[in-house]
């Protein structure tokens, strides 16, 4: 059972999360300029590590906020990430 | 092979005591260059190592394994075998393996405990419903076979369900059933698998980690890191299923895979209760019975990324929550054990049976639900191994779907959701 850190609401019951999976690189500000590889290792390749993994997070059944935070693969281990106003990772 | 198995042979040793037995694969000494080097011997390794050598005559072979031969997900799966898969690519290629498992006990001499039980999908929504007439249609047109039943028929096949009715708050509006489907005893695919192979003189090395692979001066592999010393080969095929991209990410190799952990648990023995595999989609559970009597349960892959190898408390609630809500009576079963593997998911939800942009690497990854696949997979593997050419049944399954965002989305990969 994993205590998920709310930035707004403190430490809550993973049960009222959505993960909303691995924070990949952000999305490509003008796609047409990127090669065919490039884009498609965007679309389809996201991180898969054996150990910390940066993670979007949602308290859907809490406050409603997206936040990010590092959780360890193998362990478990939580980090809290939020950077406050611009929702970027640190 | 050495020593053949048999009821006389089972009399003879009887006989003896029991001290005669050989030992069922040698143990030969790690060399340091094979033709071809297999990471991982869990079931898709060890099917790939006997189908080169039985199939192809290739026997240089060396199949790795970083812990005991099959202690991955071939000793950690829940046994189903099953072809009622939705896409044109996916069903004949199940099909085909739930045909190969039928013959495989006599072929390898090895007891699997193959049994073709069937599988009834409990329906309790009508989007399901959907989804599966589509899927009945489709396998109707490659030989697989998928039926409707109504609900008067599934309690009188299934005799504990009695949750579902129609004052529930998700009631049993129709069920599917699956003749094909089966179950197999784990443990002794592996084994008789590897039996087989070493008896062509495939050399099989546990507690042999590969670390990284190795590439030749024009980019081609060359061989494999270990723990125990560099092994050179011109040809390496990667099974290490969930483990996938920590190998090919040693060679620069990106995939579109993603790790999960999917867990299981089971109950106490109890006497004959079911007799075909049970699925309960719409609720994310599905369970049969062992010949031990154990009900073995299954429920949802834990949600996010993860290498791990336990059952985490939140799916398991989840899991044995819904399995009461259809079968009540089971309250009073005390559950004995439970565990989890690590299984690596395709950016489409199919297997990857592939060459790579580094020649001589070959990847066997994706495989979500591939204990039913163990032998396609593997015969599948050894005839892109062998002649560098795919198998017809696995062209679809190529790395080169990515490469033109032509995925083969398959709603049948996962039996819960
Ligand atoms: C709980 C659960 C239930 C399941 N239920 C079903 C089911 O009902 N039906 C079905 O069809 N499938 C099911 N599966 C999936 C099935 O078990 C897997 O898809 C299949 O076993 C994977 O292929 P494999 O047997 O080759 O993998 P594995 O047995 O995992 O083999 C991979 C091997 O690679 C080795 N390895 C890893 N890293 C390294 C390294 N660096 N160096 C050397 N060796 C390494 C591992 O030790 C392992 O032995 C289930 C899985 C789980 C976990
Ligand atoms: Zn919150």
């Amino acid at each position: 059972m994993l205590t998920i850190p709310c930035p707004w609401c403190g430490d809550r019951h993973e049960s009222e999360f959505f993960c909303g999976g691995a924070y990949e690189k952000a999305r490509p500000a003008r796609p047409e300029t990127l090669s065919d590889e490039a884009w498609v290792d965007y679309v389809t390749v996201s991180p898969n590590p054996a150990g910390p993994l940066v993670e979007r997070w949602w308290h859907q059944r809490g406050c409603g906020l997206w936040f990010f935070l590092e959780r360890d693969t193998l362990t478990h281990d939580i980090r809290p990430l939020f950077d406050g106003e611009d929702h970027e990772p640190r | 092979m050495r020593q053949r198995y048999s009821i006389f042979s089972l009399a003879r040793n009887a006989l003896g005591f029991h001290r005669n037995w050989q030992r069922v694969w040698r143990s030969p000494p790690l060399r340091d260059a094979y033709d071809v080097v297999i990471v991982g011997a869990g079931g898709h390794g060890l099917a790939a190592a006997y189908y080169l050598a039985h199939n192809h005559g290739v026997t240089d072979v060396a199949v790795l394994d970083r812990g005991w031969l099959g202690g991955g997900n071939i000793a950690r799966n829940t046994v189903t075998i099953r072809s009622n898969y939705l896409r044109d690519e996916s069903i004949p290629f199940f099909a085909k393996s739930v045909e190969l498992y039928k013959g495989l006990s006599r072929e390898l001499n090895y007891n699997l405990m193959f049994s073709q039980r069937g599988m009834i999908d409990v329906v309790q929504t009508y989007p399901r419903l959907r989804d599966l007439t589509r899927r009945m249609l489709a396998m109707d047109i490659h030989g697989s076979t998928y039926r409707r039943i109504s609900v008067a028929e599934v309690r009188r096949r299934i005799p504990p369900l009695t949750g579902g009715g129609p004052d529930a708050r998700m009631p049993i509006i129709a069920a599917m059933v699956h003749p094909d489907a089966a179950v197999a005893r784990h443990d002794a695919v592996a084994w008789g698998l590897a039996r087989a192979a070493d008896s062509y003189g495939v050399a099989l090395h546990q507690n042999t980690p590969v670390r990284s692979l190795l590439r030749g001066p024009h980019g081609g592999i060359s061989g494999v890191e270990t723990e125990r010393g560099t092994i050179r080969a011109n040809k390496v095929a990667v099974a290490v299923s969930g483990h996938t991209t920590t190998i090919t990410e040693t060679a620069g190799l990106r995939l579109p895979l993603k790790s999960y952990n999917l867990s299981a648990f089971v109950s106490e023995p109890v006497k004959p209760l079911i007799n075909v595999v049970v699925n309960c989609p719409d609720i994310g559970v599905y369970l049969s019975q062992s010949d031990k009597g154990e009900l073995v349960v299954g429920g949802e892959t834990d949600p996010q990324q993860s290498f791990r190898r336990g059952i985490k408390e939140a799916v398991f609630e989840d899991a044995a929550a819904a399995m009461l809500d259809l079968f009540p009576s089971f309250k009073r079963l005390k559950l004995l054990r439970q565990w989890g593997g690590c299984l690596d998911f395709a950016h489409d939800a199919s297997p990857i049976v592939s060459a790579t942009d580094i020649p001589g690497l070959f990847v066997s990854a994706g495989w979500w639900g591939g204990f039913k696949a163990v032998p396609v997979g593997g015969l599948t593997l050894a005839h892109l191994i062998a002649t560098g050419r795919p198998h017809p049944l696995i062209e679809p399954f190529s790395l080169k779907r990515f490469e033109r965002l032509e995925f083969i989305l398959e709603s049948g990969t996962t039996s819960t959701r």
